[in-house]
């Protein structure tokens, strides 16, 4: 071992990745990954479906268990917030004083939750949802029978009103978009959202303005603006999360809309990468730059900045895909569908579960909403890192197999 | 414990010991095993766990279910024994299963 240092800050799913990473591409000094909450890094995603439904327990939530980390000789300091950053002396300092001094640094932030200041936010029984923690508490509130009012129709909220129909509750999501997925999805997907989730029993109200959180000491109800009074016995609020950016700022690195890095991860000073949820970075196959949420972009991000800490500099250029679980729904996201101007279904969103929607900019495909529909999923992923072109007319046939499709 | 070996494509093998109910997955991220990347964490969502379930063993795990058999269909250099590890759980009965990885999971 040599006396570099690398210390990884934020103690998240780029967090893991980079720390393995690191060591397999050859990093013999130290590695410490600091983090806020008191647990090894661990997949967020299961934390609005199974962890929530209490289908999962904590343990089998850890990325990899606490005996990777001692065996590959990565340090947690867990429980521990960064506070200060310093770039000129090389070092972190941590919420109880402790300096820290680095060779290399990586801030794997992550994302904080947009919060919403309506009168009554701070009542009991109202929550956002992001860490483990927060799903904790939410579990105390939960229960056949009961009622929740979810704010947000976005995937968070409908993955949360979907556990919750699981867990016998009586279920309404207001979004105040006129549709669901409004942000990230073609119309018809969101009608399909909002048509299976009807036939599960939750009742989603759109254009909804809410007006305030009523309740003494906790949550009892819901007024919304038209002066509709909705019964609850928890308020679950997803609208959305912020790149977490303070330390980089208050440090004096780049930022906008998140810490602005280059292909190979660096961000404006040469001892510093970013990675997941918490950068701004190119995307060729798309020629722009995207701060993405998800669990792909936080591992792949993770693995090009080990590489450019080992000395190896290996451009970013991963396809972005997503995916979400509601209900026996199997949703595959390959591409960003942002900026389409046609959308080509294969299957029907009106009736059944099962259908995909592909996203066109001209003659161009973006991306694809595949519904139970692996095969579509997959080709997509290969056609576009690939950069094979699609026939709309033949995804459009179901009777045409779907490699056809392409060329 | 129940004991799993992962022979990489070039011949390298590791035999891990896993608690019963583990995936094939799991044992080979929980140990460091490279070869298998696992992106989604287990969801049958990304297929990037794909192994090849040595011939001796394929009866005893058994086959994939729709999903995953269609995802199979998209790995590089799909096999009659290839299965995704996330989907193969470890019992008494696998007790020394033995998976081959690919070069690539993608």
């Amino acid at each position: 071992m040599n006396s570099e240092h690398a210390v990884i800050v934020g103690a998240s799913h780029a967090a893991g990745q980079l720390g393995a990473s690191l060591r397999q591409g050859g990093w013999e000094g130290r590695i410490s990954i600091v983090g806020e909450e008191a647990i090894a890094p661990y997949q967020r995603p299961p934390l609005s479906k199974a962890y929530l439904a209490g289908e999962k327990h904590s343990d089998e939530l850890l990325i990899r268990p606490a005996t990777f980390y001692e065996k590959s000789g990565i340090d947690l300091v867990l429980g521990s917030r960064v506070t200060g950053l310093d770039c000129r002396a090389k070092t972190v300092t941590l919420h109880d004083g402790a300096i820290i001094p680095y060779s290399k640094l990586a801030l794997t932030t992550g994302a904080r939750v947009r919060t919403l200041s309506l009168p009554g936010h701070d009542l009991d029984g109202v929550f956002y949802l992001r860490d483990l923690a927060d799903v904790d508490s939410i579990r105390g509130f939960v229960g056949p029978g009961k009622s929740a009012v979810i704010i947000g129709g976005g995937y968070i909220g409908l993955e949360t009103a979907a556990s919750m129909r699981k867990l016998g509750m009586e279920v309404t999501v207001l979004e105040a978009l006129p549709r669901v997925l409004q942000r990230v999805t073609a119309p018809e997907v969101s009608a399909f959202y909002s048509r299976v989730h009807g036939e599960e029993g939750v009742r989603i109200i759109t254009d909804a303005a809410v007006d305030s959180l009523e309740g003494s000491g906790s949550i009892e109800s819901v007024k919304l603006a038209d002066g509709t009074s909705l019964k609850a016995d928890i308020v679950v609020i997803g609208v959305g999360v912020m790149p977490a950016t303070e330390l980089a700022e208050a440090a004096g690195l780049a930022v906008d809309n998140g810490i602005v890095v280059d292909e190979f991860a660096r961000t404006s000073d040469p001892d510093i990468v970013a990675a997941g949820d918490c950068t701004n970075h190119y995307n060729p196959i798309y020629d722009r730059r995207l701060r993405l949420e998800s669990v792909q972009n936080a591992t792949d991000q993770a693995k090009t900045a080990a590489s450019t800490l080992c000395g190896k500099l290996e451009a970013y250029h991963a396809l972005p895909w997503f995916w979400s679980d509601q209900y026996d729904l199997k949703l595959q996201i390959a591409g960003l569908s942002q900026g389409f101007d046609r959308v080509v279904l294969r299957g029907r969103s009106d009736s059944g579960r099962s259908f995909a929607a592909f996203y066109f900019s001209g003659d161009r495909l973006l991306a694809v909403d595949a519904i139970n529909k692996p095969k579509e999923f997959m080709m997509v992923r290969r056609a576009l890192t690939t950069g094979m072109t699609a026939d709309p007319g033949k995804l459009a046939d179901e009777a045409v197999d779907i490699q056809q499709a392409f060329a | 414990m129940p004991s799993v070996t992962f022979i990489s494509h070039d011949g390298r093998e590791q035999e891990v010991h896993v608690p019963v109910g583990t995936t094939v997955m799991h044992a080979a991220i929980d140990n460091g095993v490279s070869g298998i990347l696992a992106d989604c964490g287990g969801a049958c969502s990304c297929a990037t766990c794909h192994c090849f379930v040595d011939e001796t063993w394929t009866a005893r795990v058994g086959g994939a279910d729709e999903v995953e058999a269609q995802m199979l269909d998209f790995v590089i250099d799909p096999q009659p024994n290839s299965r995704l590890s996330c989907q193969i759980t470890i019992t008494d009965e696998l007790d020394g299963l033995v998976v081959r990885l690919p070069a690539s999971q993608f």
